[in-house]
């Protein structure tokens, strides 16, 4: 208690409450977290809140533009929300012409029933929280190629897009942090071999070394072994920057005192690597985690993107995207491009909430200087 | 500074083996080959496929063609693309020079408006203007690359202003000089500004700290006490400094422009490295895979020599000895 007075400020906080309460002063920060909170839900919920599945399709609807919702009836009257029918033709181009028809109405609807799908794994429903019911297509956001709606797919989407960014940062961390503190800890030889291999991977250029590891995945993968598989190619990529720095941090945590009263009391070296020596880096690698999770939702997106990863009929917001790497489609259909927006606000939210941890974790901070 | 050099490029030779070690072992790991593309091709007698292996991959163990590989590396020779059927060398020759363009383009567009524009926010903290910038600057920095460049590509394609992708209009050829010139330009401005955006943004941050960082010294302090015009004390006290740090990340830059740029060739249609690495990959040419990865990695160490060697010319307290 006494210590934590003397380190901890004015009202016997720990270090990381103090650092919680800096990190809850800043706004900005605290809307991003909140934003990504609810992404991530949206993601866990998306059999619920979406009003399709990811793969339930209507090939009249193609490309169709996003649903406008109808708040008046026909004598400009006040109704519950409905949408109108469309159908569909072609103009002397060629080109897809979507005319409201007035005469089918279809009233917007909680708790309709639709797709089929087992909620969180287990509770099988066939409720959506909104949409309309079976003849009517709801499309919140427009349909794709094949008339699955955009809405939906980025929901499901999410569960890919923003797990990658999760699961990866954790697998290149755990190495990063492994192979630096050992690297940084034993010097010698041990230090010049590991970082060899550090700046072998780093000297490649990131997306070639991607597109080269892809190849070795066996074309017969299934989609999970897929996902797993981009997973681990994003983490080979990522772990080498992080583990130089820790080594950095290592080679001058080790010539610390207790460090030498830990060796002197004979505790063996791993354990001082993961007990004495990683612990000190922990606020630095957490603002690093932070920033660096875009660049797996990233990798994926670029992979996805070029169908080189999550392959259809499963969402992921890259490969949503790459029906839009046609300057036509992106034309005639703008709406393809939503997904992008959300990897924007996924990789804003996550350097915003990074900066701001890196600022208060740091022991040393001083309020917004200059 | 020769030897400096020298010694550099010493210590860097067993980086490319290993590199060259990685990239061969990777494209042996990868399941099937060319031929088998090629045998599923009914005009492709057996023959021909037998003749083309027997050119390429005769039976040797492993480490016999890695070698064979290395040896030729060595000599200048790449290996033989087989999808495209010329010598990797001259795809590679032809296709770096485009990367090169995009690549230099953006790397001066970057530079150009981010170093006035962080200098320009640091001496203007804190104002309407500076938190405008930082504001965008923000944005711009977390846009995907990719994401940024097909929201260009749509905004053209409404306003008709630019052509969309590709490095050159159908009949380029019959076009003067000049009006070659402003045609390649054109084509050059999309994938340009979706390359330099997000670099600007950040580069611009960095520069605004330095410069802040920098303006809180003490040597500041006495240059303006002893009544040194302000220009002055900016410029050629404050600017030295500051600049110094951002000439480390040139390096940096260098190798991470080629990286980014592959993306952006691929979408905007402009035939580079990454269009090529690409095909190569899926196609499965081995020779062109090996040889983009081992260029690319010759190239950041190029960068980073590059970088000590300007930061040397510009801080004369290093020495390289």
């Amino acid at each position: 208690m006494i210590k934590n007075r003397t380190f901890g400020g004015d009202r016997g906080q720990s270090q990381f409450q103090m650092a919680l309460e800096r990190f809850k002063q800043n706004r900005l920060a605290m809307i991003c977290f909140y934003v990504l909170f609810s992404l991530y839900l949206g993601a866990l919920g998306a059999d619920f809140l979406a009003p399709y599945s990811y793969g339930s399709e209507e090939r009249n609807y193609s490309y169709c533009p996003p649903t406008m919702i109808q708040f008046f009836n026909e004598q400009k009257n006040l109704s519950r929300p409905f949408v109108y029918g469309r159908t569909l033709t072609f103009d002397q181009y060629q080109k897809r012409v979507y005319t409201t028809d007035k005469t089918k109405k279809f009233p917007l609807k909680f708790f309709v029933k639709g797709d089929e799908y087992k909620f969180l794994g287990f509770l099988k429903s066939s409720h959506h929280l909104f949409g309309v019911e079976a003849p009517g297509r709801f499309y919140l956001f427009g349909a794709d190629s094949r008339g699955r709606d955009i809405y939906s797919r980025i929901l499901h989407g999410a569960r890919i897009s923003l797990s990658i960014g999760l699961i990866g940062v954790i697998i290149s961390f755990s190495i990063g942090l492994l192979v630096g503190g050992i690297a940084g800890y034993f010097g010698g030889w041990v230090d010049d071999f590991l970082m060899r291999i550090c700046e072998i991977v780093m000297m490649v250029p990131g997306f070639y070394l991607l597109l080269a590891l892809r190849a070795v995945v066996p074309d017969n993968f299934n989609s999970l072994q897929v996902y797993f598989a981009i997973i681990v190619i994003l983490s080979f990529i990522g772990w080498a920057s992080l583990a130089r720095i820790i080594r950095g941090m290592c080679l001058s945590l080790k010539t610390r005192d207790y460090v030498l009263a830990a060796r002197t009391l004979g505790v063996s070296n791993i354990k001082i690597i993961l007990k004495h020596i990683l612990p000190h880096t922990l606020s630095y690698s957490i603002a690093a985690v932070m920033l660096s999770i875009p660049g797996y939702i990233l990798g994926e997106s670029a992979l996805s993107l070029l169908g080189l990863g999550i392959q259809d009929p499963y969402a992921s917001w890259g490969n949503m995207l790459s029906d839009a790497m046609s300057i036509v489609r992106i034309k005639f259909a703008p709406w393809i491009l939503l997904p992008g927006f959300f990897i924007f606000l996924t990789v804003v939210c996550f350097n915003m909430i990074g900066d701001a941890l890196r600022d208060c974790l740091d022991p040393l901070y001083k309020g917004e200087e200059i | 500074m020769l030897k400096f050099i020298f010694k550099r490029i010493l210590i860097a030779m067993p980086l490319l083996l290993g590199i060259s070690f990685m990239t061969f072992a990777l494209m042996q790991m990868t399941p099937g080959n060319f031929y088998d593309t090629m045998k599923l091709n009914p005009q492709v007698s057996p023959e021909t496929i037998e003749y083309y292996k027997n050119k390429f991959f005769p039976d040797q163990t492993m480490a016999q063609q890695y070698f064979h590989w290395v040896k030729n590396l060595l000599q200048g020779e790449f290996g033989y693309s087989l999808f495209y059927n010329v010598p990797v060398k001259h795809l590679i020759a032809e296709r770096l020079g485009n990367t090169f363009i995009l690549s230099f383009a953006s790397f001066l567009c970057t530079w150009l408006i981010a170093l006035p524009l962080g200098i320009w926010a640091a001496l203007h903290r804190n104002k309407f203007l500076d938190r405008l910038i930082q504001f965008f600057s923000y944005l711009a920095l977390s846009i995907p690359t990719f994401f940024l460049a097909m929201l260009l590509l749509y905004l053209v394609s409404q306003w008709r202003i630019l052509p969309l992708g590709g490095m050159h209009r159908a009949n380029f050829e019959e076009l003067s000089f000049v009006a070659q010139f402003f045609d390649f330009l054109q084509h050059l401005i999309i994938p340009c500004l979706a390359l330099s955006l997000g670099s600007i943004g950040a580069l611009q941050k960095i520069m605004r700290g330095n410069m802040l960082e920098v303006l809180r010294q003490q040597y500041v302090l006495a240059a303006r006490a002893k009544g040194l015009p302000e220009h002055r004390v900016i410029y050629v006290h404050a600017l030295r400094n500051a600049v110094n740090p951002l000439i480390t990340l040139l390096g940096y830059e260098f190798s991470g422009l080629l990286s980014g740029a592959a993306l952006i060739e691929i979408i905007s249609s402009w035939p580079g490295l990454g269009t090529l690495i690409l095909t190569a990959v899926r196609s499965k040419d081995v020779y062109l895979v090996m040889a983009s990865m081992m260029m690319g990695g010759i190239l950041f160490l190029i960068g980073n020599l590059l970088a000590d060697i300007f930061l040397a010319l510009s801080d004369p307290r290093i020495r390289y000895d």
